[in-house]
């Protein structure tokens, strides 16, 4: 198990190094510098002595010390945004769209699960068609489109949440909610299916033969096994949540670093593109590797094959 | 369907009357085929009509059952236009229909425009798909078939693409791409652009499929009827094209289907930055967003995001009902088990 632990880690870490590489190669190539992109010519000492500064001009060096400063969480200074390191960009970014991506999911699992364990139970009653529907509905409908709606409702009409922004507890909800719809609709098929998958076996036949209380065989035992592909979408889940979240930020205007990720790449700030790729993609990893660390603590198939 | 019916037709067949048995994804399938149909035969048709403008009674007109645009005027409009000459036949009708979902901003008819728009996230949803087919099913079989090494080396490929968020592939290949495609389009900007968003939306959703069909060459690789293929000395190719393929047609099929809503979101959320198609070419993206934009709280111009996020919320229902209809009839096993 701990070796297993420490070769995922591995190849987590040169996961990331490509990541790395890859974006690197892309930003390096791209026609247009940070140093080009104001109004006027800057004289040629100026532009000697910027990449003299930061080596700009020549990408091997560029590229080792920005890994070597990225590996101590200095990721340099910001060319778009005056006055401010990236590091600080990211510290104060980060922890929104954290805190935003985890309500939204918490908000998935906690309506997504029941509605589809409901809805499996329920086969083809009137309550799993209209699940259904809203299924159907969360996913196809674009965040931009729910957000708004939510907005128009919630805050202009009927005044019960403030327009736009963060900091306070009723910022949270709409923006919340608007995030996590496409993930409780994708959370409650997954789980409909998983649930009927195992109604269906022969180990609930013999509960329910046995005399236990249906209640009681649907939640512990089939509830069970029907998780586990939901827990295995959790991973991915949550860190989409937290680094897809650029639309409703943009909606609720959220100070997240999904705006900062878009701006960044639009004014090829190349510190901060690096460096907002680092943080998603690590995210991103570090999730799938916890989802796979809990998913062998909870199926024992796995966990004896390991 | 008995046991005995069921083993004297072909799997294609088979598969056929399962898909058709799902109502709401043969429903679906042609309510798509109806509105590719019509949007290519309207869409040079409206491409020249919607940008009639300057017009200011039309400006953000509700929508109306008749035009409030002078005939005359778009008559006189249409005669300059090299595409609209040869509609003036069709005349009076579709000149009364531009009023049917109402004016925009700029006092365009949002019908024409919906159509256009139409035309052109489905285009990018088929093109999507397209090269999600190509790639994800080459990497996948050639992964899955070669095996040890390679497989890890392509598997892990994948598995970095997925780490790369695919909104700054797009910014950054648009920012690249820019300048060489538009040389190459000459002055068609808007052509340039719509290429560079197939390429780039393309490039990032082929991951899944290739996934897909590992997976599936992986397991098929093992059947007894491969094993003789190969002992009868077909080579690899053969093997391929011959007994490989037939049998990913459902899987590419049902993910190919799935590719296309997902694309069009994408392009939607795109459009929505401000990085998708560029003004004044729409989609159903574009314009959903420019109806957000010009909605606020005291005059709801509801026209403008109630038809095209309808339209685009409709092709999308449409495009996963028929996603599932296609996965229930390709695949039984997963049927069975939600008829348990």
């Amino acid at each position: 198990m701990i070796s297993r632990l420490t070769k995922r880690i591995l190849i987590g870490a040169l996961t990331l190094l490509c990541i790395y590489a890859i974006t690197f190669a892309m930003v390096i190539t791209t026609p247009g510098n940070p140093f080009q992109m104001s109004e006027r010519n800057m004289p040629p000492e100026v532009i000697r002595a910027l990449n003299a500064r930061y080596h700009m001009d020549q990408p091997l060096r560029y590229f080792f010390e920005f890994l070597g400063g990225a590996l101590r969480l200095d990721f340099g200074p910001s060319f778009q945004h005056k006055d401010w390191t990236v590091a600080q960009i990211i510290g104060q970014a980060l922890p929104v769209s954290i805190v935003l991506g985890f309500l939204a999911i918490l908000i998935a699992v906690l309506v997504g699960v029941p509605v589809g364990v409901l809805s499996a139970v329920r086969r083809n009653g009137w309550f799993d068609l209209s699940t259904l529907g809203f299924v159907l509905i969360g996913i196809s409908l674009p965040t931009f489109v729910t957000g708004s709606v939510l907005l128009l409702m919630f805050a202009v009409w009927l005044n019960w949440a403030p327009i736009g922004g963060w900091g306070t507890l009723g910022h949270l909800p709409l923006p919340g909610l608007t995030l996590s719809l496409p993930f409780m609709a994708y959370i409650a098929r997954l789980t409909r299916v998983g649930m009927l998958d195992v109604l269906g076996s022969d180990f609930i036949r013999t509960g329910l033969a046995k005399g236990l209380p249906a209640r009681r065989v649907v939640w512990k035992h089939a509830f069970k096994v029907a998780f586990l592909p939901v827990l295995s979408y959790l991973g991915p889940a949550a860190a989409q949540a937290m680094t897809g979240s650029f639309v409703v930020e943009k909606v609720f205007s959220i100070p997240g670093l999904g705006q900062h990720f878009v701006d960044s790449a639009l004014n090829l700030d190349r510190g901060l593109i690096m460096s907002t790729v680092l943080v998603f993609a690590a995210i991103l990893i570090a999730f799938n590797l916890i989802v796979d660390v809990l998913y062998a603590a909870v199926d024992p198939r796995i966990r004896e094959a390991a | 369907m008995t046991q005995n019916s069921n083993s004297q037709s072909r799997p294609s067949s088979r598969a056929w009357r399962r898909f058709r048995a799902h109502r709401a994804a043969t429903a679906s399938g042609v309510f798509l085929l109806i509105a590719l149909v019509l949007v290519i035969m309207l869409a040079p048709f409206s491409a020249s009509w919607y940008d009639v403008q300057g017009i200011t009674e039309a400006i953000r007109h509700p929508p109306a059952a008749h035009s409030v645009v002078d005939y005359e005027a778009y008559r006189q409009d249409l005669q300059t236009r090299p595409v609209g000459r040869s509609f003036l036949s069709i005349g009076r009708s579709a000149y009364r229909a531009t009023a049917w979902m109402g004016y925009d901003n700029l006092g365009r008819s949002l019908l024409y425009r919906c159509l256009f728009g139409w035309l052109v996230s489905l285009t990018i949803g088929l093109a999507a798909a397209a090269i999600s087919v190509t790639i994800g099913v080459m990497w996948g079989s050639t992964a899955a078939l070669a095996g040890g090494r390679t497989d890890a080396l392509l598997m892990r490929v994948v598995d970095i693409l997925y780490g790369l968020p695919y909104i700054l592939l797009v910014i950054l290949l648009k920012i690249a791409l820019t300048h060489p495609l538009t040389r190459l389009c000459g002055d068609r900007v808007q052509a340039a652009n719509v290429i560079i968003l197939f390429i780039a939306i393309g490039a990032v959703s082929w991951l899944t499929m290739a996934r897909v069909i590992r997976g599936q060459v992986l397991s098929l690789r093992e059947q007894p009827f491969i094993e003789a293929a190969r002992a009868a000395g077909v080579g690899p190719l053969g093997i391929l094209r011959r007994h490989l393929l037939p049998n990913l047609i459902g899987p590419i099929v049902v993910y190919a289907t799935l590719v296309i809503p997902q694309a069009i979101l994408q392009e939607s959320f795109l459009s929505f930055l401000g990085i998708g198609v560029q003004a004044p070419t729409p989609s159903l993206g574009r314009l959903a967003a420019e109806g957000i934009e010009a909605v606020n709280p005291f005059v709801g111009f509801w026209w403008l995001i109630a038809f095209p996020c309808g339209l685009l919320v409709l092709t999308l229902l449409a495009l996963n009902f028929l996603g599932d209809g296609l996965r229930d009839a390709f695949d039984p096993k997963s049927s069975t088990a939600v008829l348990v």
